[in-house]
């Protein structure tokens, strides 16, 4: 029996673990990085284990010290989460080696599911639909994939559009496989412009029985990673027969390896319901909550009970409903996806019924690795959480997740949160027209813009403004309860500047006896306003707007959109504005040492020379970025207070 | 708490012509204002702008604190002059890195922000305020020095504004100049008498003679950077503390050095927390009658000034005609002396007197709200003493410590004026409404005085007396005493602090009674002999 778990991972999915573990009476083992050193995961276990260093090659991606770190906490079973070391066969070897429980499939049949090749052989040995390699590729087999045997995650796949790329494309797949993987092997398949993504939940036993518990479909993917995922899949919805034979497809994929515990097998199918295996993934899904919410399924305390070596029922549950998952990065969609790191001052989603668990038939379940106030770091994946709505209907579910989103509280860090809500309040999507061409046909461009426009972002920057007073007021040392702002000779507004992402926003405000008077905002009326909530009529609209400051940074949250801004310092520091340009001794001295020379590419605080003056040295410092222009002085002058020692230039003044 | 009751009646055809006289007055009072704020004229503001510099009231709501509030002092000075109203000259007192300063900032869009005459009072207004209060002085400086042809009327009195500098900077009271422009000649000791100088860089100019003078008296050939540059001064003489790169910067050095004055107030700090009114300070637009010789009740006035609308009376069945009693104004305890029924008796002067000692006692501030026609005169009045009683009020009155706020509201009139501290009787603050009048007394009554003292001189002299001449003459005399007794030629001639929308008491009030603050509140120990 299992009685202390060690996850051997991190963010949401260790907290997903743990709350079936602590359910089941199970006492629970995290392991950390340093920089995961206070995250929620962490903070939650009943012990933890610190791995020293940051990345994950240090960490998360070291057997060694996980098994040492379940053995030293006394953990009896080790269950690897996803990613990381999760299909790792030599580590699933090891887990066993050391005596201690291991929560996933066999070793050989991680094995035999980690090589790419070997595993579409057995497959299409089982009768499992595959893409046939394309051994002599010609014109009529474009476009092409090449992939890496080893590969997963979208690693080592290449597209290739033109014969004449091919070469080129084998040569970086291989060197790009072999680096990641330390397999070289590539293969090349039929490359399907608008497939989708579909996807069955298996879940086997030591006696034989194997579960499809339910398909999900994940099209919505950017990069090859699923953004956006749901169960049951619009397409086999739609299409008469199809779940049937996926789910028989399925099984014998399972049931080819002797597979046990909880996998994904996973199909690529075109419109018209025809499908091919991709891959299994012999471990637990990010996706698997959309699962258990139309099943009611806890796939974590199955994966405990099979892995304890309990048999399954017979079959699986019926699924009902619709659940649909998105998931929340912490990155840019508009500036290539770029990760963003920082604090997440504040964090929050509206309406959330369940954590890591669901219930009833419809709610919302967030299953998020951050808190308010926790630091997204650059180390890991930048998945901040998963949401996921379930309801009777997929429309229903659509609408309630899109709601959850657009009214959460996301501040700190810049998210693809404003992209999913376009997604699911897309026609297309509501039409169920989802695949992995998804964001290419609807322009990822339109789909990322920000929920608030620029007219939103304009009122937004007026609340904050406005909430911003009161705060002033109420922090005022002196006369804090005198009207805002008062004026007996009045001569001008107050101004306050915030840029947001649609440009500058200069607030020129004035609340007098006759209420907000403010440039640009004729027929806005003020009805109320503290520091943390500003009530605006607009137009005859009342509306709400929630704001929240830290430091510079204001975030301002109302049913028009999230806007985040940035205040503008009424003075701006001096050292900024002087910036480039001559370096003066600050008093008379000897130039004992001169660092660089004339023509010189410099960095901002770089040091150029040193000036000996009174016994002391003074070090004098590039004050930007550029070139070193004149170096008018060298090693031993006497030069005078005032003197020039140095020019930099920036790039832009120099050309 | 004692809560005042108010018997106002908004729907009244007469609140209601009352209040479109006042919104009439204050209407004309915003354009009165706006000649202020216009400064030199859209010529020179438009010129000044294209040199990059911020205007003065520009410089003044960015030194303040954001969302602060601000109160400019003697904003009509010199109204009714041949000068620019405002006197090339912006005041006032504002919140500067939390503390509370007296600002000054020459404008230089009136002629060069030279200093004329009015100017020059109304400076010497708000030294006199700094230095009673205690509050800290920030001067704003771009002013080309004195108007030259006016020099008599500056040159000797003008030395006192370096005297006030230094003497604060003595008395604790911390000085400091931001200097944007010309500083020059006399100029140059605004800064050489301030505790903190900052300079802006390549505008600032500040030197006792320029190259012409320097040439006529030395011949040294020289130039403005090297007699008086801000970069000469900051590295050579040393004369600036702080070098700015341009007047935004010189703005931030100016609060960073308030900031690390580490200011205390040396006054009481007032109740943490306090009611407003409870009636709306809005109802004081119609309370005031269109004809001054209708009385109105004060109290109507305290109920939507005062905290909470509590006012706790004392002696109300005495000298009923003056109502005495116990407030407080956001925070601030206060005396309140306010005129009822106009003129005073040798009752209302006796209460007035004891009422004050009490405050001295206390070391309670006091606020005297005028609509006064005077003293009672008539032989029961004179034989009753009210000369020894209206002197005894104004004994009280010059010899009480504790910090004074006047408030014409009405008439001001006669002896009334002094005895409720006018001006010469030195309040900290006096600020008047748009309805207020002062003067020796009123303009038919002095008209009148003057036609019987013509017509007995006629008579005496056995000359016929002309009627139409009379009826010319009393005409002639009331418009100009009644245009003289106006609050904004008296605001003009610097006899008040300046003119309020009455709906805005409380909130000047408050300002007022927080910079009295600043300073200890101690009551007199002894007064005048008092003839009983």
């Amino acid at each position: 029996m299992i009685t202390s778990l060690l996850v051997a991972n991190r963010g949401e999915i260790a907290r997903r673990v743990f709350r079936t573990a602590r359910d089941l009476g199970i006492a629970t083992v995290a392991v950390h990085s340093d920089a995961d050193a206070d995250s929620p995961h962490v903070r939650e276990a009943d012990a933890a284990v610190r791995l020293p260093g940051s990345s994950p090659a240090e960490t998360y991606l070291r057997p060694d010290l996980l098994i040492r770190a379940a053995l030293d906490a006394g953990a009896d079973a080790v269950h690897p989460g996803y990613g990381f070391l999760s299909e790792n066969a030599e580590f699933a070897r090891a887990v066993l080696a050391a005596g201690l429980t291991w929560v996933g499939p066999p070793v050989e049949a991680i094995e035999r599911m980690g090589s790419k090749i070997e595993s579409k052989l057995l497959m299409a040995e089982a009768g499992v639909p595959t893409l046939t390699d394309v051994a002599e590729p010609t014109e009529a087999d474009l476009p092409l994939l090449v992939k890496a045997s080893a590969g997963g995650g979208g690693r080592g796949m290449r597209v290739v559009r033109r014969l004449a790329d091919l070469d080129g494309e084998l040569a970086a797949a291989r060197s790009e496989a072999a680096s990641a993987f330390g397999d070289p092997t590539v293969f090349v398949e039929p490359y399907l412009e608008t497939g989708h993504h579909i996807e069955v939940q298996v879940m086997a036993d030591r006696h034989g029985t194997v579960w499809a518990v339910g398909e999900r479909e994940c099209s919505i993917q950017r990069r090859h990673q699923k953004v956006v995922e749901e169960a049951p899949s619009p397409l086999v919805e739609r299409t008469p027969g199809m779940r049937e034979r996926l789910f028989d497809a399925a099984r014998k994929a399972a049931g080819a390896i002797g597979y046990e515990g909880a996998g994904t097998v996973e199909f690529l199918a075109d419109d018209a319901g025809r499908f091919y295996f991709l891959e299994m993934n012999t471990r637990l899904q990010v996706e698997h909550p959309v699962t258990e919410c139309v099943t009611g399924l806890d796939l974590v305390a199955l994966q405990l009970s099979v892995a304890e070596g309990a048999p399954l029922a017979a079959d699986p549950p019926e699924s009902a409903g619709h659940a649909i998952e998105v998931r929340l990065y912490a990155e840019d969609p508009a500036l290539d996806w770029r990760p963003q790191s920082g604090t997440l001052h504040h964090f929050a989603v509206p309406g959330v019924t369940a954590h890591f668990t669901a219930a009833g038939e419809r709610g919302l379940r967030l299953d998020s690795g951050v808190e308010s106030g926790s630091v997204v770091g650059v180390h890991y994946d930048p998945m901040l959480a998963k949401v996921i709505a379930w309801a009777p209907d997929r429309t229903a579910a659509a609408r309630a997740l899109a709601g959850a989103l657009a009214g959460s509280r996301v501040h700190g860090v810049h998210t693809n949160r404003d992209l999913l809500v376009r997604v699911l309040r897309h026609p297309a999507f509501l039409a169920g027209e989802t695949d992995t061409a998804f964001f290419d046909r609807h322009g990822l461009g339109a789909l990322s813009e920000p929920l608030a426009d620029k007219d939103t972002e304009a009122l937004s920057a007026l609340a904050a403004a406005l909430a911003d007073a009161e705060a002033n007021r109420a922090a005022a040392r002196v006369l804090g309860r005198v009207p805002g702002g008062w004026r007996n000779v009045v001569s001008q507004p107050q101004v306050k500047v915030y840029t947001g992402v649609t440009g500058e926003h200069e607030v020129r405000y004035r609340v007098g006896r006759a209420g907000l008077a403010a440039d640009g905002f004729t027929g806005v009326r003020l009805v109320s306003a503290t520091a943390r909530a500003v009530e605006l009529e607009v137009a005859g609209v009342r509306r709400r707007f929630e704001v929240t400051a830290v430091g510079g940074s204001v975030w301002v949250d109302s049913a028009l959109g999230p806007v985040a801004l940035t205040a503008v310092d009424r003075f701006p520091d001096p050292a900024d504005q002087v910036a480039a340009g001559s370096l003066l001794a600050p008093m008379p001295g000897t130039v004992v040492r001169v660092a660089v020379s004339a023509g010189d590419s410099v960095t901002a605080g770089q040091p150029l020379l040193w000036l000996e003056a009174m016994k002391m040295e003074h070090r004098i410092d590039a004050p930007t970025d550029g070139v070193v222009a004149e170096l008018p002085v060298s090693a031993g002058d006497q030069v005078d207070v005032g003197r020039v020692l140095a020019v930099v230039r920036t790039a832009e003044e120099g050309s | 708490m004692t809560v005042l009751r108010s018997g106002v009646d908004t729907t009244a055809t007469e609140f209601a012509a009352n209040r479109e006289a006042m919104l009439a007055k204050l209407a004309d009072l915003d354009a009165e204002h706006a000649k202020a704020v216009a400064g030199g004229g859209e010529k020179y503001v438009s010129r000044h702008r294209a040199r990059g510099k911020l205007l003065a009231r520009e410089r003044v709501e960015l030194l303040l604190d954001p969302d602060s509030p601000f109160l400019e002092l003697s904003p009509l000075a010199a109204w009714g002059t041949d000068y620019q109203v405002g006197g090339s000259l912006v005041t006032g007192i504002g919140v500067v890195e939390g503390v509370e300063c007296l600002v000054n900032a020459s404008d230089p869009t009136v002629k060069g922000g030279a200093i004329n005459p009015w100017g020059m009072r109304k400076g010497f207004r708000a030294a006199d305020i700094a230095a009673q209060n205690g509050l800290p002085t920030v001067n704003l400086v771009e002013s080309g020095g004195a108007d030259l042809p006016t020099q008599k009327e500056i040159f000797i009195p003008g030395g006192r504004t370096f005297r006030d500098l230094t003497r604060s900077s003595a008395a604790g009271v911390p000085t400091v100049a931001l200097v944007f422009g010309n500083s020059t000649a006399g100029g140059a000791y605004l800064p050489g008498m301030s505790d903190h100088v900052v300079m802006v860089k390549d505008r600032a100019k500040v030197f006792l003679g320029g190259p012409p003078l320097v040439k006529m008296a030395t011949g040294e050939e020289s130039d403005d950077e090297s007699l008086g540059g801000a970069e000469m001064h900051a590295r050579v003489s040393g004369l600036a503390d702080y070098l700015a790169v341009d007047e935004r910067d010189a703005i931030r050095l100016g609060r960073r050095i308030v900031a690390r004055l580490n200011w205390r107030k040396r006054g009481p700090a007032p109740a943490a927390d306090y009611a407003e009114p409870e009636h709306d300070p809005e109802d004081l637009l119609g309370i005031v009658p269109t004809d001054l010789k209708v009385p109105f009740d004060p109290r109507e006035v305290i109920a939507r000034v005062v905290d909470g609308s509590d006012f706790d009376e004392f002696k109300p069945l005495y000298g009923s005609s003056l109502v005495t009693g116990w407030a407080q104004v956001h925070g601030y305890p206060v005396g309140i002396l306010a005129n009822a029924r106009g003129v005073l008796f040798s009752e209302e002067s006796q209460k007035a007197t004891q009422f004050i000692q009490l405050a001295n006692q206390t070391n309670t501030p006091l606020l005297f709200l005028h609509n006064t026609t005077g003293y009672m005169v008539g032989k029961e009045y004179e034989q009753g003493g009210i000369i020894k009683h209206g002197a005894m009020m104004i004994n009280a009155v010059s010899n009480s410590k504790v910090p004074h706020i006047s408030v014409l509201m009405g008439s001001s009139y006669g002896a009334g004026h002094y005895g409720m501290c006018g001006r010469a009787y030195d309040p900290r603050f006096l600020f008047a409404w748009p309805s207020a009048k002062s003067a020796v007394m009123g303009p038919q009554q002095l008209a009148g005085v003057l036609s019987i003292v013509m017509r007995q001189g006629a008579e005496a002299r056995g000359q016929a007396y002309n009627e139409e001449h009379d009826a010319a003459m009393r005409a002639m005399v009331e418009n100009q005493i009644e245009a003289e007794s106006l609050p904004t030629f008296l605001s003009g001639m610097l006899y008040d602090d300046g003119i309020i929308d009455p709906r805005d008491t409380r909130t000047v009030l408050g300002i007022a009674l927080s910079a009295v603050h600043t300073t200890t509140v101690e009551g007199a120990d002894s007064f005048g002999v008092f003839r009983m």
